[in-house]
């Protein structure tokens, strides 16, 4: 095979930073989204706990209207799209290929890119603050990010970051699309699939036809804000609800790409520490399916008070109310698993739990929210908050810590520390409860949500400082669970390969699993294969320890790469060359960042996956 | 037996869970994703057709005729690119290189009518004799009621349609300037394919599936243009259609 | 089995601690209600609200039912099936189809009883009552950051009367409310009477609300606006109809002239100033003309709240409160950044952008008094 005529040497075995740089193993991409994302997950809530001080009491002045405004607007789109959304899709990367017994994922270098393109994509947004960052709120809203009402960088940012992360989550949901579907051990069938992986496949789905919309709703503002299109524009017959149309068909199938993998995570881990099967595979992954395909016909109710029409939101009360059944259904089912088992109270069952606890007041709320006549009195006060926080924290952000600790052994090689996991459980349970039960009453006492002050006497005062003390518990959680996981990754007692007697095929591997995975690629015949491989006396012999290369094995990987890094890093370039168009050229600096992409991808497409030399035994 | 990643083999027989080719698999969701993103576009435009408050209109503008040859060029690539891979596979390299050419040239002469029509919608004026008028459409009376009011011989306007002038520019020029778009990225597919075939092994009869792939975005990228033809073209000049 | 009927027994003590334990619970969450606060969604004091809040109750206590029922369920299964035995292997049970569509089926038959309260309600929102009472509509504008209201003038059918943030509607009427917006999207809310409304520029909407009781009713701008979102205040004023009719009488009219000299020189400083580049001081416009960018001044001293509900000019009985007015109108203008961060004015009027055109401490005092005589 011929390689492309740039003549950079392939890097062979790199080790250290190059080797976490050029890395295409997805159990290394998986641990570098999931760090990025904590870091990320971090700064959205030292966003949250300022805007917390500011409501701590009436007419404070911590921090001023416009930064207050910047402060929930950057808030809410770092938890959706810098912090949840990576961090499931750590998760799919470290655990998919392990899951379906794959020695990594279809495209490999792809998944490099859809990486350091969310880096990019992520940096760009964050970086924003500098300058001013955005401050139309997570869903902008149109006509508050037209020119005239925001001139500065802070929504081109916003824009053109989102428009490259969008990049990053296509591809890589494009890559476990075809890993899922193409890459399964013999004798995984779709319905052995374990249901992480099953809500992890339908999330891609979700993804790829959910993202597009928004890209192109951003693309109208782009084309609106840069050469004064029209396509939001009032005064020439624009329509601004067209924005909302657009943002939530996106939006909504987006809280369950959001949720999805979280339920995935809990319906792993309830069965492993209850020792029973999950109930009703079958009807949850049915549900998973049957959410995300109603979860395109919800949209509008999150314009009960747009004006609509009786009708349409009669239609829309219908179809929101009706998607609570498969939700339920889920619910009743991970109980049904815990009932007649052996449950274990380690770390990550107690998330577990906890999610289906908090997620179920999320969901009862989130069906208050469907009773569209009161929802007039809800939309847009703190009940939404309320609802939204207990859907995504009270249920992503558990499921994701379950999902923390339950992979631990797997992928750091080592034991947390369980007595200091349930104390931070606890505390983050009780801080989670102090800070966002609260804002149901604020709510329903007439406090609109997005305000930076309130005066006194409005009654309050309060709830809100209360919400405001529930946050530092939250805090001292936190800082407790990046303890146990920071010490521990480092000097933690080492992991045995299947700590928690556990029914999946990632559990049948060394902790940490070799570079290949598999020494042999498993035969699945049956739903927790690995489980009923155990239960059948067939006790397969772990390696003790991972291997770190191919020496030995036979076994041929594909090797690290530069190029998915330089396209993301032309993409990068890029991105900024679109904000600052009239810098130095007018559009020269894009038009750079597009010359290094192009050559990335030239460089990238021409690259063999293994080099003939290596591949000698081939 | 070493992990084949699918990437690396062309063949007919493919070791994934399916049978089918990862990157076949790509293609077909990312054709899945572009779907979307199309109908999103498709659907704005819908959303404020007959909504612009100022002229020009699709009647103004359109040139049916004209547009229906470039139409029919677009669908002729299709089936060049239909004959340049039954040339490949038949191990007829040199019909494989004329048909792709054929290809492209084709999808650059739709680009070019893209041009063409762009332009000459962008400078679109209007001259009415004040005194015989004849048929006017609503945005040609706007401009005789503008325009001969005082008893000029002539109303002009050169106002022309440009993406700012209303909603139909701004919706009309970015559904078809990202179809344009797609053309482009075709064709600059379809020319490395081309100068790929040059280089001895990089594309057979066996090892089709970049050709396989290009063939199966050229023909998606054509029936959105049928459907971008239909309600932007056909719907906006015939109302009744 | 002797076992099956000690379960059975520990079953039956169930219900009614959970049923003891939900009702306490249930008090815990009621204490989340004030009906005295002003923007309680609990102290409906019109037919609207009042509907609204009917269906509430019933998702509420549904709601309630359910989740004590769901987290009894799962408490009960966390003590009741924990470990132990490390090397214990419960039965390996897959599923339970009977169970599985029945806790499908009910939540579906709960949910589809909900619907009905639901969008009755929602229908009864969208058509005011017809009723054989004379027929009240009225204009609610929004600006960044206040509310511009505007009444049909009774005596001239292609005339409208001006106000803004003080609206003023006659207890026991169906009030039908126009709602547009000038720049950005705002909502229209007032807790106590009805659920909000969007205001979507170029796109009116519409609602109605009726107040039972004359009253003072707080409400607020609902949907993010930009900088000053949180400052977007206005009441409703429910009197009877003849308090009201005598009300509108009163603000189709200019106030009255003063003749304290201090006010006379204000009056020509707002001339001078620029003032009235943005601020009218009558009240009947054309209809449907297109409103200035300032709340119009010409009773501002008869409202009770200056500067879109952030200020309050009344003493705690609501009556008017002349020293409190003046003090507010002299902090107002003297910063208005200071008190609404980003407004229209502090940005626009050469009076605060530009060093030169600076007020004097004497302008404002009789700027102060000019407009604190606009009764």
């Amino acid at each position: 095979m011929s390689t492309f005529p740039i003549s950079i040497p392939r890097p062979v075995h790199p080790t250290g930073v190059w080797g976490w740089i050029t890395t295409i193993d997805h159990k290394r991409i998986g641990i570098l989204y999931g760090i990025t994302a904590f870091i990320m997950f971090i700064s959205g809530g030292i966003e949250a706990t300022l805007m917390r001080i500011q409501l701590a009491g009436p007419e404070l002045d911590i921090v001023s209207a416009a930064v207050y405004n910047q402060l929930f607007t950057m808030h809410g789109t770092t938890m959706i799209f810098l912090a949840i959304m990576p961090l499931s899709a750590a998760f799919f990367n470290f655990v998919i290929p392990l899951q379906i017994g794959a020695r990594d994922v279809a495209f490999p270098r792809l998944n490099a890119f859809s990486y350091w393109t969310f880096l990019g994509g992520a940096l760009m947004l964050k970086l924003s603050w500098i300058g001013g960052a955005t401050d139309a709120g997570w869903f902008g809203y149109a006509p508050l990010t037209s020119v005239a009402q925001n001139p500065g960088t802070g929504i081109d940012f916003w824009i053109i970051s989102l428009q490259v992360l969008g990049v990053a989550s296509l591809a890589a949901s494009f890559n476990f699309i075809v890993t899922i579907i193409n890459m399964r051990a013999p004798g995984m069938t779709m319905m052995r699939l374990p249901l992480f992986t099953w809500m992890s496949f339908i999330t891609a789905i979700l993804l790829v036809l959910a993202f597009p919309v928004i890209t192109v709703a951003l693309i109208e503002l782009t084309f609106d804000r840069y050469f004064m299109f029209n396509f939001f524009n009032v005064a020439n017959g624009g329509s601004v609800v067209l924005w909302q149309h657009l943002f939530w068909v996106f939006g909504h199938p987006e809280v369950y790409i959001l949720i999805l993998p979280a339920m995935g995570i809990v319906s792993e881990v309830l069965p492993v520490f209850a020792k029973k099967p999950l109930f009703g595979y079958k009807t949850v992954v049915l549900a998973g399916a049957i959410i995300a395909f109603m979860g395109w016909m919800v949209w509008s109710h999150h314009m009960f008070t747009v004006g609509l029409g009786a009708v349409a939101n009669a239609v829309f009360t219908v179809t929101t109310m009706l998607i609570a059944v498969p939700t339920g259904i889920k619910v009743f089912n991970w109980i049904g698993t815990i009932w007649g088992g052996s449950i274990r109270f380690t770390t990550p069952m107690l998330y577990s739990l906890g999610f289906i606890a908090m997620f179920l007041l999320g969901g009862i709320s989130g069906v208050m929210h469907a009773v569209s006549a009161h929802d007039a009195q809800q939309q847009d006060t703190y009940f939404v908050p309320a609802h939204i926080h207990y859907v995504l924290f009270g249920g992503a952000i558990m499921a994701i810590l379950s999902g923390i600790f339950y992979w631990f052994p797997k992928y750091s090689g080592k034991m947390y520390s369980e007595k200091q996991g349930k104390i931070s459980f606890w505390l983050i349970m009780l801080g989670q409860n102090v800070t966002f039960f609260p804002m149901h009453f604020v709510g329903l006492d007439g406090m609109p949500r997005r305000i930076y002050t309130y005066v006194e006497g409005m009654g309050w005062e309060f709830w809100n400082g209360v919400a405001t003390g529930g946050v530092f518990i939250l805090i001292i959680g936190f800082l407790l669970v990046i303890d146990n996981i920071g010490r521990n990754w480092r000097n933690g007692k080492p992991a045995p390969a299947d700590p928690w007697d556990a029914r999946t095929l990632e559990w049948s591997i060394a902790s940490p699993p070799p570079e290949y995975n598999f020494e042999e690629i498993p035969v699945v015949r049956s739903l927790d294969d690995w489980w009923a491989t155990k239960q059948g006396g067939a006790h397969k012999e772990i390696p003790a320890s991972g291997g770190s290369g191919d020496e030995g094995h036979g076994i041929h990987l594909p090797q690290p790469s530069y190029w998915p890094m330089v396209t993301a890093i032309g993409l990068f370039i890029a991105a900024y060359g679109v904000v600052f168009n009239d810098l130095i050229v007018p559009w020269g600096i894009a038009a750079i960042g597009l010359v290094i992409g192009f050559v990335g991808v030239y460089a990238w497409s021409f690259e063999p996956v293994n080099d003939p030399e290596e591949d000698s035994t081939h | 037996m070493a992990q084949e990643h699918a990437a690396q083999i062309h063949g007919e027989h493919e070791d994934t869970t399916t049978g089918l080719n990862h990157r076949k698999m790509l293609m077909w969701a990312f054709l899945g994703s572009d779907c979307m993103f199309f109908g999103a576009l498709i659907a704005t435009y819908l959303v404020y057709q007959g909504k612009s408050l100022a002229g020009p209109m699709p009647v103004d503008v359109f040139d049916i005729p004209v547009t229906s040859v470039s139409t029919f060029v677009l669908l002729m690539s299709s089936m060049s690119m239909v004959l340049a891979y039954a040339a490949l596979t038949k191990n007829n390299l040199k019909g494989f290189r004329i048909w792709m050419i054929s290809t492209a040239i084709m999808g650059a002469t739709f680009i070019g009518f893209q041009v063409y029509e762009f332009s000459s919608f962008a400078h679109h004026h209007v001259d009415i004799n004040c005194s015989s008028p004849g048929e006017l459409t609503d945005y040609e009376q706007h401009i005789f009621d503008e325009g001969c009011s005082n008893g000029e011989a002539h109303a002009e306007s050169h106002e022309g349609l440009k993406p700012q002038t209303n909603l139909f520019g701004t919706t009309f020029y970015t559904l078809t300037g990202f179809h344009g778009a797609h053309v482009t990225l075709g064709i600059v597919w379809l020319l490395s394919l081309l100068l790929l075939s040059f280089k001895k092994g990089m594309i057979t009869p066996e090892k089709n599936l970049d050709v396989d792939l290009a063939a199966l975005y050229w023909h998606f990228v054509d029936v959105v243009w049928i459907v971008i033809f239909t309600v932007v073209y056909l719907f906006g000049v015939f109302p009744g259609f | 089995m002797d076992s099956g009927e000690r379960k059975l027994m520990q079953l039956n003590k169930i219900p009614k601690t959970v049923f003891l334990l939900s009702i306490a619970l249930f008090a815990l969450l009621i204490t989340g209600c004030y009906p005295d606060h002003n923007q309680s969604t609990f102290d409906p004091r019109g037919p609207v609200a009042a509907e609204q809040l009917e269906v509430f109750w019933w998702i509420l206590i549904g709601g309630f039912i359910v989740f004590v029922l769901v987290e009894a369920a799962l408490i009960y299964a966390i003590f009741k099936f924990r470990v132990k035995n490390e090397s214990d292997i419960p039965v390996q049970t897959h599923g339970n189809h009977t169970l599985e569509i029945i806790w499908t089926a009910i939540p579906a038959v709960l949910l589809i009883i909900l619907m009905v309260p639901t969008i009755q309600t929602l229908f009864y929102m969208y058509e005011a009552p017809k009723t054989t009472k004379p027929e009240h509509t009225l204009e609610a504008i929004g600006h960044q950051w206040w509310f511009e209201f505007r009444y049909p003038d009774p005596s001239n059918p292609e005339k409208e009367i001006v106000t803004a943030n003080e609206v003023y509607i006659p207890v026991g009427y169906p009030v039908a409310i126009n709602l547009e917006s000038v720049d950005v999207i705002h909502s229209f809310w007032v807790p106590k009477l009805a659920g909000k409304t969007d205001m979507v520029p170029s796109e009116g909407n519409f609602m109605w609300f009726e107040a039972d009781e004359p009253g003072e009713y707080y409400g607020q701008c609902a949907e993010y606006c930009g900088t000053s979102h949180a400052n977007m205040k206005f009441k409703v004023v429910a009197v009877p109809e003849n308090e009201f009719n005598a009300w509108l009488l009163a603000q189709s009219n200019p106030a009255m002239e003063s003749s304290d000299p201090l006010v006379k020189e204000g009056a020509g400083v707002f001339k001078s100033a620029g003032c009235t580049g943005c601020h009218a001081t009558k009240t009947i416009v054309n209809k449907g003309s297109k409103g200035r960018v300032g709340p119009n001044l010409a009773h501002v001293a008869s409202r009770r709240d200056l500067a879109a509900g952030m200020m309050r000019n009344a003493n705690e009985n609501g009556s008017l409160n002349d020293a409190l007015l003046q003090e507010n109108l002299r902090i107002w203008i003297e910063d208005p950044e200071q008190v609404k961060p980003g407004n229209l004015m502090s940005k626009g009027a050469q009076v605060y952008t530009d060093p030169d055109k600076k007020l004097t401490e004497e302008q404002i005092s009789q700027l102060v008094h000019y407009l604190s005589s606009l009764k």
